[in-house]
């Protein structure tokens, strides 16, 4: 019963900050902005399929979400790295 | 056991060799003299698989074995063994024996014997091959091998220019003349109706009569001319002469050039006969005849005179069967054996002779006969035999040349111009053997030699004196000796019975001893009188020159490639994407024009959500931004994350979890990848092209666009039928897995996804080559001008990397493991596994990840290959194609049903490969600029201290 109202709740509120995070993505207006609205992306996307595996009752979405947080992650330390010293692997 | 052996017998002689190679190049390490013991004993063992077999041919049998290679093409492996097939793989493996003793003696130290010997025995299978085909399309696989292992041969030495040259030229002429024998092949095939031998052979007046007859009997014979150095295409084998002197005995004797004489011997009954035979055959003989004979007399090299002289011989051996009579054949197989025995005991001469004075040139090369009187009357014999001299066995097959060249061609109108043209290649031929005894061995002293001469050792003889010996014998007791082979040899080259013919050394007074004894004393006079010849020769040498209609032709085809190139690669990439473009629009467009169909299909839209709609926009927006923002090359990096993610997404969306979890993967490694490579490059795109240009290139990309997306909608809006139906059904059945994707990528194209990670190992290893040595400057400050953090590994990231490396390696493994079912598999572990490495590498750095890494990133590519090819021939072991899996389930305490598959270990080869290609690649570029990293790190160092401020 629960879910019925929160879940859509949920869809509209992680759809928003889809939005919110694609606008800053654009507009900047520096580099950690950007890096930053990306990273949040990666999370809107974890809770979308979170959120969907929940609407579905499956957990064939996870592992696609474990994948983003860990690439995500990863991506994030190597812009974070290449602004700090430009060689990332040294 | 013994019979499925004796049944492959001739398989497993032709084999031998291939593989004895491989064990000669694994020995040599141990020293030269295992090397020269491995590859003697591979030609003995060879030669022993065939002795149970020899005795067929002499009983009038031909012994075919068939072992079945593609049935599904109609192609068996088919062996023939015949009286000619005996007669050539005694030549090729005893002569090969004598060179195999005779080559450890004449390379120095310096050369490394064991490629010699490798090479050597290739090219030995690959003759062997030909000799004993019975399917013509495995022949021509065999003459091409030979065509590339001579190729090896030639340029042994190939530092020196003389040697990739004249390797490269004889690969290009005889690898040509291979592609015109295919054709010749495939006609032959397609009128007969068969690519067997023994078919072929008894077609002979259908194939004859065909109106393809023409054609096929060119291209057959351009492949003949040019393995068998014919006028015009001879021009290769004296710069072949850069070879090391074993390897042009062997060649040039008994085997290479040997291959086409073969090829006109083994297809005489089915092709000859015919006016087109004789004339093109015969022809193309009676000038190589004359031009090599004429041409080896002004040779002032050793090894020049032996190759125009092979040239010429082979001319001989060609009009022989060129005149087509059945004497004329018998003939021509006799002065095979001859030649072969006579010229690679020359070349061995010539060998010694250059080993012991260390000059080849005749000019210099006098009076050796007080140096080395035994080597001396060897190489006289063997010169004597080649000249025709009687008693030796040159002198017979020559007479039955002469006999037959005087017989052939009376009845022609200016007939009498045949047997002229070959008194006087007779002529020549004594006048140039005469030199050879003459000016080498007599005529005064030795100039300038760089070594003074004595004879050399032992056993470097016995090659020559077995096959000088046999010279003599054979021309001695040519009934006792030759006969019974030189029958048999005949037998199967006539397909006939036995031809009576009369192996005598006196026939009586008739025009054949007329003709040998003007020979004899004109060519005595022609060398007495040489002094003006040369003078002569010297102050004309410009003529007719194949050589250099070869090279302007072969510039010419350069030049013509090298225009078309430029022409289309301007090296302008919005000009090659504009012309691809165009073309694609032009042709899509061009398709639809007859006929309309409405854009949208029959099969009903689905509905769409409010998330899913947003999440494309969101895709659109950032796609908008990449091109509007392009110029700033890190923010559209960034960017088109944002786009992969979404692109992700919509994987996941639409039911294709693998394809988003690699997505995800790619996703990572590429913005490490160019991350890397944008280090180096400027941060922002310079505008290079004006206004107009733009707004054109903008007007062809949103058509590109528009029509792509056109394309799309019209396929995605029609049902359709694919082969994905076959494979849901028979993934569980046949694969033993519930995933299709994975089962699909490690069992049903098994094949292909080996070829796809061996492809990227090369790549990768590619990447290594190119970028070994290289070392790049980096900019000193960042894009806004101040200068980089000097932390170097930010101790809270190497912490946090850490932490993640147990975490990313488990949600490796057990994306691997369950990938057979569930989404998942080998590439996508792989990449995530070498992502949570590169992590480390980049928190910690590329020393402190190597310390602790003790496997280096080519050994994950080495076995990684070998994993998945192990698992594929493990298949064949017992008996399944290549790459069959199989599976079994076990039921696990805990963990539960478990299921088992051979394609585990294939995925996991597929793992190590993608492992070791992307750590490979990236530690690579990372490390394009670690020496100027050293430096500046020393300079903080010095800054810390305090003298900087």
């Amino acid at each position: 019963m629960l879910t019925s109202v929160a879940l859509p709740v949920a869809f509209a509120l992680v759809t928003a900050a889809f939005v919110f995070s694609i606008w800053r993505l654009l507009v900047g207006p520096d580099l950690p902005d950007r890096i930053l609205a990306l990273d949040t992306l990666y999370i809107n996307a974890i809770a979308w399929l979170v959120l969907l595996g929940i609407h579905l009752a499956s957990t064939l979405y996870f592992e696609a979400a474990l994948l983003i947080a860990l690439m995500g992650f990863i991506g994030t330390v190597a812009l974070c790295k290449f602004l700090l010293r430009g060689d990332i692997i040294e | 056991m013994l019979i499925l052996v004796a049944m492959g017998l001739l398989l497993i002689v032709t084999l031998i060799p291939f593989l004895g190679a491989i064990l000669v190049a694994v020995l040599a390490r141990l020293g030269r003299t295992h090397a020269a013991w491995a590859a003697g004993f591979t030609v003995l063992l060879s030669f022993g698989c065939l002795l149970p077999l020899a005795g067929a041919p002499f009983a009038g049998e031909t012994i075919i074995q068939r072992l079945r290679w593609l049935p599904s093409v109609g192609l068996d492996l088919a062996f023939r063994f015949d009286g000619l097939g005996l007669l050539f793989a005694l030549l090729i493996l005893g002569i090969g024996l004598l060179i195999v003793l005779y080559a450890s003696y004449y390379l120095s130290e310096r050369d490394p014997l064991g490629r010699f010997y490798a090479y050597l025995l290739l090219f030995m299978g690959s003759m062997l091959g030909i000799v004993l085909a019975e399917n013509l399309i495995q022949l021509l696989i065999f003459w091409e091998l030979t065509s590339l292992s001579s190729f090896l041969l030639v340029s042994y030495w190939y530092p020196r220019e003389e040697a990739h040259n004249g390797a490269r030229m004889a690969l290009t002429v005889t690898g040509a003349g291979g592609l015109a024998l295919l054709g010749g092949f495939l006609l032959l095939g397609q009128i007969v109706g068969s690519y067997e031998l023994s078919v072929i052979l008894q077609a002979g007046d259908a194939i004859r009569a065909d109106p393809l007859y023409r054609p096929m009997l060119v291209l057959v014979l351009l492949g003949v001319f040019t393995k068998s150095a014919q006028f015009p295409f001879h021009f290769w084998l004296p710069n072949a002469m850069a070879a090391p002197t074993p390897a042009s005995a062997y060649l040039h004797s008994a085997t290479m050039v040997k291959a086409g004489i073969f090829l006109l011997a083994r297809l005489f009954p089915a092709l000859s006969g015919t006016d087109e035979w004789s004339w093109l055959v015969g022809g193309a003989g009676v000038i190589t005849l004359v031009l090599g004979a004429l041409f080896a007399l002004f040779q002032h090299d050793l090894k020049g005179l032996l190759a125009y002289s092979t040239i010429s011989h082979l001319g001989l051996i060609a009009l022989l069967f060129g005149i087509g009579t059945p004497l004329a054949a018998v003939a021509g197989v006799f002065h095979i054996i001859n030649h072969a025995t006579f010229k690679a005991s020359l070349f061995m001469a010539a060998g010694i002779i250059d080993h012991e004075t260390g000059s080849r040139d005749m000019r210099k090369i006098n009076g050796l006969w007080r140096k080395m009187p035994y080597t001396g009357a060897l190489a006289m014999v063997a010169a004597a035999a080649m000249a025709g001299v009687p008693l030796l066995n040159g002198f017979l097959s020559k007479e039955m040349f002469f006999a037959e060249a005087f017989s052939a061609a009376t009845h022609l109108r200016l007939g009498w111009l045949l047997p002229a043209a070959v008194t006087l290649a007779g002529m020549f031929a004594v006048a140039y053997s005469l030199r050879f005894i003459h000016d080498v061995f007599f005529n005064g002293d030795p100039i300038d030699l760089p070594r003074t001469p004595h004879e050399p050792p032992r056993w470097m003889k016995v090659p020559m004196e077995v096959l000088v010996l046999l010279c003599l014998v054979v021309g001695i007791f040519p009934a006792q000796v030759v006969e019974p082979l030189l029958t048999v040899a005949s037998t199967a080259v006539l397909q006939g019975p036995p031809l009576a013919h009369d192996l005598a050394l006196w026939h009586g007074v008739n025009p054949a001893l007329a003709m040998s004894v003007i020979a004899l004393i004109g060519g005595g006079l022609l060398y007495w009188g040489r002094k003006p010849l040369f003078a002569f020769h010297d102050r004309h040498t410009e003529g007719l020159d194949a050589e250099r209609i070869y090279n302007a032709l072969l510039n010419g085809l350069f030049a013509v490639s090298g225009a078309l190139t430029r022409w289309l690669d301007t090296g302008s990439l919005q000009r090659l994407l504009t012309v691809v473009i165009a073309a694609a629009l032009v042709l899509g467009t061009a398709g639809f024009l007859g006929d309309p169909v409405p854009l949208t299909g029959r099969r009903p839209l689905l509905s769409v959500d409010g998330v899913s709609l947003v999440a494309a926009l969101g895709l659109l927006a950032a796609l908008t931004g990449v091109v509007v923002l392009h110029r700033q090359r890190l923010v559209a990096l960034i960017l088109i994350g944002a786009v992969g993610l979404v692109m992700a997404l919509i994987f996941v969306k639409f039911s294709a979890p693998d394809l988003a979890l690699t997505q995800l993967a790619v996703e990572m490694v590429t913005v490490v990848l160019l991350l890397l490579a944008l280090y180096f490059l400027p941060p922002h795109s310079p505008i290079e092209s004006t206004m107009t240009q733009r707004s054109g290139h903008g007007i062809l990309a949103v058509a590109g666009g528009v029509g792509a997306a056109a394309l799309t909608w019209a396929v995605l809006t029609r049902p359709y039928d694919s082969i994905t139906d076959f494979f849901l059904a028979n993934s569980v059945a046949g694969g033993g897995g519930t995933n299709v994707v994975n089962v699909i990528l490690v069992d049903f194209r098994g094949y292909d996804t080996l070829g796809e990670i061996t492809v990227l190992a090369l790549a990768a290893l590619g990447i290594y080559a190119l970028l070994e040595g290289l070392r790049l400057d980096g900019p000193v400050d960042d894009p806004k001008g101040q200068p980089w953090d000097a932390d170097v590994h930010p101790a809270i990231m190497a912490a946090l990397a850490r932490l993640l490396l147990p975490l990313a390696l488990l949600v490796s493994a057990f994306i691997f493991l369950r990938g057979h079912n569930l989404p998942g598999g080998g590439f996508i572990a792989g990449l995530l596994t070498a992502a949570a490495l590169i992590v480390q590498y980049l928190a910690n750095g590329i020393a402190w990840g190597q310390e602790r890494l003790p496997w280096n990133a080519q050994r994950f590519i080495g076995v990684g290959l070998l994993a998945t090819a192990l698992t594929g021939l493990a298949s064949l072991l017992v008996g399944y194609p290549f790459l069959t899996s199989a599976f079994t389930h076990l039921h696990w305490p805990v963990v539960g049903d478990f299921e088992l598959a051979s394609a585990l270990v294939f995925d996991l080869g597929v793992y190590l490969v993608v492992v070791g290609a992307t750590l490979l690649i990236l530690i690579r570029l990372g490390l394009l600029h670690r020496f100027e990293r050293r430096s500046a790190r020393a300079r903080q160092g010095t800054a810390v201290s305090g003298e900087m401020p």
